[in-house]
């Protein structure tokens, strides 16, 4: 109880057949905070989460989550924790409120407390309007709430969400996010998958997850300034023709259009590496300005992946 | 031109997926494999090695020749003899044998008088194939004397008499068994399909994750099942006394604790489909696939001792056989569950059999 980790993970490894989905995987998820995990899909998110629940058995290493080793027994555990499937599971033909009440009943929550506890969900998470409403007719924004509702029903100390936003409008992910740190204030870990960049930077602490392996953690400020790359922007009039010039300039790791604009990622060991980039454009006479600029999430994770793979190339 | 491309691609791409649907291929090569080798076996209205019984009032030499001349016949095995008439009837109300004969202490003379039967042959009529059977046996020739030649073929030495469905109606004999077949069917597609159902639209990841275990899932699934069973036998008792005048002679009590412990065997086969099928098509198909057998196999159709050796030992793992024993039993014959005690022992070992294989299976599932 005393352990300052919700979660520690050491070389956790699931094989499936050939496929190693999760590599070696260490992690130290601290009590009380948002944890996620980021990464593209197939990066192993989802089964390092059903590992860490107990649902898929590790083929290698081991995690410690609350205070029950996994693998192992995890009667204990299942009561502590709160699981949010990717895909929605609840009962499509029952409504809300009946949702909910067979989660109460089967997380044993006693009689006289199911009653306001429900009212109090149904309340918090703005689904009033649909309490008699069947499930399966909700739109993905109140069916999201509704497994929210049903993942914290019991006060869990750990919730574990499989890419709950995949499905949802971006106004119903900001209320959504409002509600976990709400929940992490009140001291409820949280681990969260997504490959949203926006979300990936509202954690507390991140893992960027990429084939199976972990290619980078920490807060979001660690993160941004340990990318050891030089993040410079390139607006052209012909894009196209920018792109072929500055490919070929030596250093640069990366290239990605975004709208206009071009980014391109250096090694921070490249000296002047704005003044590199207009020399090979102005060689091939292209009007374009150049600038250095802050990087985002989304660079360190095209840094980290990309150093990784080349690495193994 | 482009059409019969697209149509090529079509058969291409189905034929890849079938052949990645192990289930499905092994059901197209199966099921007609099954049913060729279930019906060549099974339908067998040249029935041997029924089990027989004698009382021998008589005991004379030739009463024991007629015996021996039955036994040639290898349509019935005298298995066992009786010391009175009313211990066959005994004998018969058990199961024990399907053939009673009965040989009058004035066997000898009787042969000889061409107005009388010599002797009589005690049948359970509640299976209709042996009925016909022992009326064949009653033109079996039997020429001990020169005396007899004064008998003609229109009285026959032996007379037949059937037990329990003297009228001969087709409905009293079907509708034991069809109790077996209907619950067998739907009681094994409800619970598989109910599962699997579950685990189609991620039902069942959301409830792993929670504290209820795999066997309070199970059993709070079976039970409702249950119930449902037992008031489908409701209906089809009440049908069949209303439309067909079906008889319960035995006690309706007695029935519905055989239900009861039947139905738990077929919930408990559903469940074991339920953890190899990964979706509601294969679950149904499984549960068709394990019904075949259980009409050809189980009695309710072919007599079951007319059936060559494997027939028979295929038909004594399934549960219906056994039901079908106990529903004709406690039905036609009178007969009390202690009566076919084995038979109930039987459903009940495959109920445990099948409920720890499943839940076994189960939490392995999970991976």
């Amino acid at each position: 109880m005393n352990h300052a980790n919700a979660i520690e993970a050491r070389g956790l490894t699931k094989r499936f057949g050939a496929l190693e989905a999760v590599s070696q995987l260490d992690l130290d998820v601290p009590r009380g905070r948002i944890y996620g995990f980021l990464g593209p899909n197939g990066s192993g998110k989802s089964t390092t989460l059903r590992m860490l629940c107990g649902l898929l058995t590790p083929s290698n290493g081991s995690a410690r989550v609350l205070d029950t080793t996994v693998p192992g027994d995890t009667r204990e555990l299942k009561p502590r924790i709160g699981y949010m499937t990717q895909k929605f599971s609840l009962f499509s033909d029952m409504t809300a409120e009946e949702n909910l009440r067979f989660i109460s009943e089967i997380y044993s929550v006693p009689s006289a407390e199911r009653k306001p506890r429900i009212e109090e969900l149904l309340e918090r998470y703005d689904l009033g309007a649909q309490r008699a409403q069947l499930a399966g007719t909700m739109s993905g924004g109140q069916k999201q709430r509704l497994a929210l509702a049903c993942a914290v029903l019991h006060d869990p100390e750990l919730l574990l969400l499989d890419e709950p936003t995949s499905a949802v409008d971006p106004q119903s992910r900001r209320d959504f996010w409002a509600n976990l740190f709400r929940l992490a204030d009140a001291g409820t870990t949280i681990l969260v998958s997504t490959h949203y960049m926006d979300e990936a930077e509202r954690c507390h602490r991140l893992a960027i997850l990429d084939h199976g392996r972990k290619a980078a953690d920490g807060t979001p400020k660690e993160l941004l300034s340990g990318i050891a790359m030089h993040v410079v922007e390139i607006e052209a009039s012909d894009t196209a023709a920018a792109q072929a010039a500055i490919e070929p300039v030596a250093g640069v790791v990366s290239l990605t259009q975004l709208g206009v604009r071009l980014r391109a990622l250096m090694p921070s060991t490249v000296s002047e590496p704005a003044q590199q980039i207009r020399a090979a454009l102005a060689e091939r006479g292209i009007e374009a300005s150049v600038n250095t600029v802050p990087p985002s999430l989304e660079d360190v994770f095209v840094a980290v992946t990309t150093r990784r793979n080349g690495a193994a190339s | 031109m482009k059409g019969l491309s697209r149509l090529l691609a079509i058969i291409r791409k189905e034929i890849r997926q079938l052949r990645r649907d192990r289930l499905t291929g092994g059901m197209i090569v199966g099921l007609p494999l099954l049913q060729l080798l279930l019906f060549g076996y099974a339908i067998n209205t040249d029935v041997r090695h029924l089990d027989t019984a004698v009382f021998d009032g008589a005991n004379s030499s030739l009463s024991r020749e007629f015996v021996a001349r039955l036994r040639q016949t290898q349509v019935v095995d005298v298995t066992r003899t009786a010391g009175s008439a009313e211990q066959l009837e005994t004998m018969l109300r058990t199961g024990d044998i399907s053939i009673g004969l009965v040989i009058p202490r004035d066997f000898d003379r009787r042969l000889v008088d061409a107005d009388r039967h010599a002797a009589q042959l005690l049948v359970d009529g509640s299976d209709p194939t042996i009925l016909g059977v022992a009326n064949q046996l009653v033109f079996m020739p039997f020429d001990p004397s020169p005396a007899s030649a004064a008998r003609d073929a229109a009285r026959p030495v032996i007379a037949v008499r059937p037990f329990y469905n003297p009228e001969r109606r087709t409905p009293v004999n079907i509708v034991p068994g069809l109790i077996g077949i209907i619950l067998m069917m739907t009681m094994t597609l409800f619970t598989s399909v109910a599962i699997v159902r579950e685990r189609e639209r991620g039902n069942l990841e959301l409830l792993i994750n929670t504290p209820v275990t795999s066997l309070e899932l199970m059993i709070g699934k079976i039970v409702p099942y249950i119930l449902i069973g037992l008031i489908q036998l409701a209906i089809v008792l009440l049908a069949g006394r209303l439309l067909f005048d079906v008889p319960v002679r035995g006690s309706v009590l007695h029935l519905y604790l055989a239900a009861s412990v039947f139905i738990a065997a077929n919930l408990a086969l559903g469940l074991l489909i339920s953890t190899a099928a990964r979706t509601q098509f294969q679950a149904m198909q499984m549960t068709v696939f394990m019904l075949l057998p259980s009409i050809l196999l189980s009695g309710f159709m072919f007599p079951f001792d007319g059936m060559p050796m494997l027939a028979r030992a295929l038909g004594e793992i399934l549960p219906t056989t056994h039901f079908i024993r106990l529903t004709r039993g406690i039905m036609l014959r009178e007969a009390s569950i202690l009566d076919l005690i084995n038979e109930v022992y039987a459903l009940a070992a495959f109920a445990i059999a099948a409920m720890t294989l499943a839940a076994l299976r189960f939490s392995k599932r999970l991976d």
